[in-house]
């Protein structure tokens, strides 16, 4: 029976966050705190396979306490389990100390239950890196799969998967050992609706949840915001154009200066065919 | 771990369909003047099978020096041989700084050296500059769905990484007959040691439109009302050799498929010109197109708030302003001129 576990992570949902216009800055408060969107499909992904395949999802999330949400948000979607790592020392980790603290959580996962497959999303949408997911598979030292957009084939007897990768210009069909992991295209699935026994399971459910402690041969520096290499120094707003000039007149008027201005980059059309 | 032995700035040059990757030329061009900036050489990583005379086109696009490791080990992109060698490279000649193309293998590569190494790696940077006197690396990026800019930096570890996204660097003038110096490296790796195997590799065989890549994208909104009221959105783009774009809501409602997207949930494009017809402007959207060089926007709400973000706007009514933009152009541009050409 497969053992499969989802890295997700709950997320400030980007797409309704507002901005201040007079000060320019993010207003948090106006984001609500989602399941990053990528993360249900690989929560969904992992269900399915499951499904296919026997077996049992477990999910894995770091984050402050109220992230719990985001794991309830899973069972909905039909895993079995989660499991949270909730502690100050992991505050302000970037992707490397993300990575690591997270594997800690696996090890200790693994103990309990060998682990055949981990699935992540293909990208959080408040970090936008995608940088985790292969970055746990490096220090479990398991193939990284990136940019899964089918999985056609698991099979743990023989200890293999087959999956299809997302190119810029098609797919490849890969085929790699288990236990390996996949980090998921948008496309890969839809998340339909929870059924009413995930919903009732998923309320009252309460992850384990595990601190620093809880964890072994934990290298304290490798975690938060001492274990990670890239800091943010500066943050300010994109150079927007501030709503540049109407064009005024009748609508001839107006399509002529359209051109007008358009021409005046006529290289474009020259260039034309000829760049690759 | 002495920051004085770590010199000079690379670039993994991507192998794409038999040459050299555009974006890792860009990178060439970025490198160039952070190498230049440190009084440095600019070193180029090439890994495929074959690849070796690929070189030459690196120096002509300013590299000082390419580290080839060619062996069919690396006929196709896998994870773990490319870092490998790149492992190999780097514990050997220690740059300072490795660019990476954001694309699916640069990504995937630079995620797994940086976790290797350990190092820091900044995804999908935008800007980049080096400080002259300490090599520190100021990678720029949109952050939060394009929200705010941040500058990232990583301060305690060599080499610095970043990806950066195709098309915001410039590639410089190609220089024929500019020499370099190519260092041939190889690895002992064994086949039957690689735990992923590319048992087929599938390409589109319909020509898809590029939006990343096309110099003029003219994108339509749920404001052209229907999939037919869209057709002008594609007579446009066929004027000006330019490709089709859609917001979120118009591929949802299945007047086009979704790889036409604009926005954070599709493609990001920066093309030289941006038409937004018939598009309101959400924050969603104007993440995947703000950086455009020349964005003009037609709709008829005044208050869309695609027009704070567009260099040039026009409030009207589609129906009549574009018809007359689709003649206008056929005029000065000479429609059979541009039936067989452009980047679509």
């Amino acid at each position: 029976m497969l053992h499969i576990v989802a890295c997700i992570k709950q997320v400030p949902d980007t797409k309704v966050i507002k901005m201040n216009p007079k000060t320019n800055t993010m207003d948090r408060a106006s984001a609500p705190a989602i399941l990053n969107p990528y993360d249900a499909h690989a929560v969904e992904e992992a269900v399915r396979i499951k499904k296919r395949y026997g077996g049992t999802v477990s999910v894995l999330t770091m984050g402050p306490p109220p992230a719990v949400k985001a794991i309830r948000k899973c069972i909905e979607i039909g895993a079995d389990e989660g499991y949270m790592i909730s502690d100050k020392r992991f505050a302000g980790a970037d992707t490397l100390a993300t990575s690591y603290a997270l594997t800690k959580a696996l090890d200790k996962i693994g103990k309990q239950k060998p682990i055949d497959l981990i699935v992540c999303g293909k990208m959080t949408i408040d970090g936008d890196t995608g940088q985790v997911g292969p970055g746990i598979a490096r220090r479990l030292d398991i193939p990284p799969l990136t940019s899964v957009k089918e999985v056609k084939e698991v099979n743990k007897q023989d200890g293999y998967a087959i999956v299809h990768r997302k190119l810029e210009d098609g797919y490849e069909v890969v085929r790699s050992s288990l236990p390996c992991l996949f980090a998921v295209e948008k496309d890969i699935n839809e998340v339909p609706y929870s059924p009413l026994p995930n919903m009732i399971k998923a309320a009252q459910y309460k992850p384990q949840i595990w601190a620093v402690n809880d964890l072994e041969d934990v290298d304290v520096k490798q975690l938060g915001l001492k274990g990670s290499p890239t800091i943010v120094a500066k943050v300010w707003p994109p150079e927007k154009p501030q709503g540049g000039e109407m064009i005024e007149g009748s609508a001839e008027d107006q399509a002529r200066k359209v051109v007008n201005i358009v021409m005046e980059k006529k290289e474009l059309f020259r260039e034309r065919g000829g760049v690759s | 771990m002495s920051f004085e032995d770590y010199r000079g700035t690379w670039v993994f040059l991507e192998v794409k369909e038999g040459k050299i990757a555009q974006v890792s030329l860009e990178l060439l061009g970025a490198g160039r003047e952070l190498a230049d900036k440190r009084g440095d050489q600019l070193g180029g990583i090439l890994i495929g099978e074959g690849v070796k005379e690929l070189a030459t086109d690196a120096f002509t696009y300013g590299a000082d020096v390419v580290y080839v490791y060619d062996d069919p080990i690396f006929k196709h992109y896998r994870t773990e041989p490319f870092m490998e060698a790149l492992m190999h490279c780097t514990n050997k000649y220690k740059p300072e700084v490795i660019l990476y193309g954001a694309t699916s293998k640069g990504k995937d590569l630079a995620s797994a050296v940086a976790t290797d190494l350990p190092t820091g790696l900044t995804a999908d940077t935008t800007l980049l500059d080096i400080e002259e006197d300490t090599g520190l690396l100021l990678a720029s990026r949109p952050a939060f769905g394009g929200n705010i800019m941040a500058t990232i930096l990583c301060k305690k570890y060599r080499p610095q990484m970043a990806t950066v996204r195709p098309k915001v660097m410039k590639a410089l003038e190609p220089e024929p007959g500019r020499k370099g110096e190519i260092v041939e490296e190889s690895l002992s790796l064994k086949e039957e040691d690689v735990r992923t195997k590319v048992l087929e590799i599938v390409l589109d065989t319909q020509k898809r439109v590029r939006i990343d890549e096309a110099d003029i994208v003219v994108a339509g909104g749920k404001g052209l009302g229907s999939q037919e009221g869209f057709e002008l959105i594609h007579q446009l783009a066929k004027v000006l050799g330019g490709a089709v774009g859609a917001s979120r809501d118009v591929v949802e409602s299945g007047w086009i498929d979704h790889h036409h997207q604009v926005g954070q949930t599709g493609v990001t494009v920066t093309p030289k010109i941006y038409f937004a017809i018939g598009i309101s402007g959400s924050i969603q959207h104007l993440v995947g197109m703000q950086n455009s060089g020349l964005i003009i926007a037609i709709n008829h709400d005044p208050d869309a708030p695609i027009f704070q973000a567009s260099h040039y706007g026009i409030v009207g009514d589609a129906f009549e302003i574009v018809p007359l933009l689709i003649k206008e152009f056929e005029n000065v541009l000479g429609l059979g001129d541009v039936s067989h050409v452009g980047k679509v």
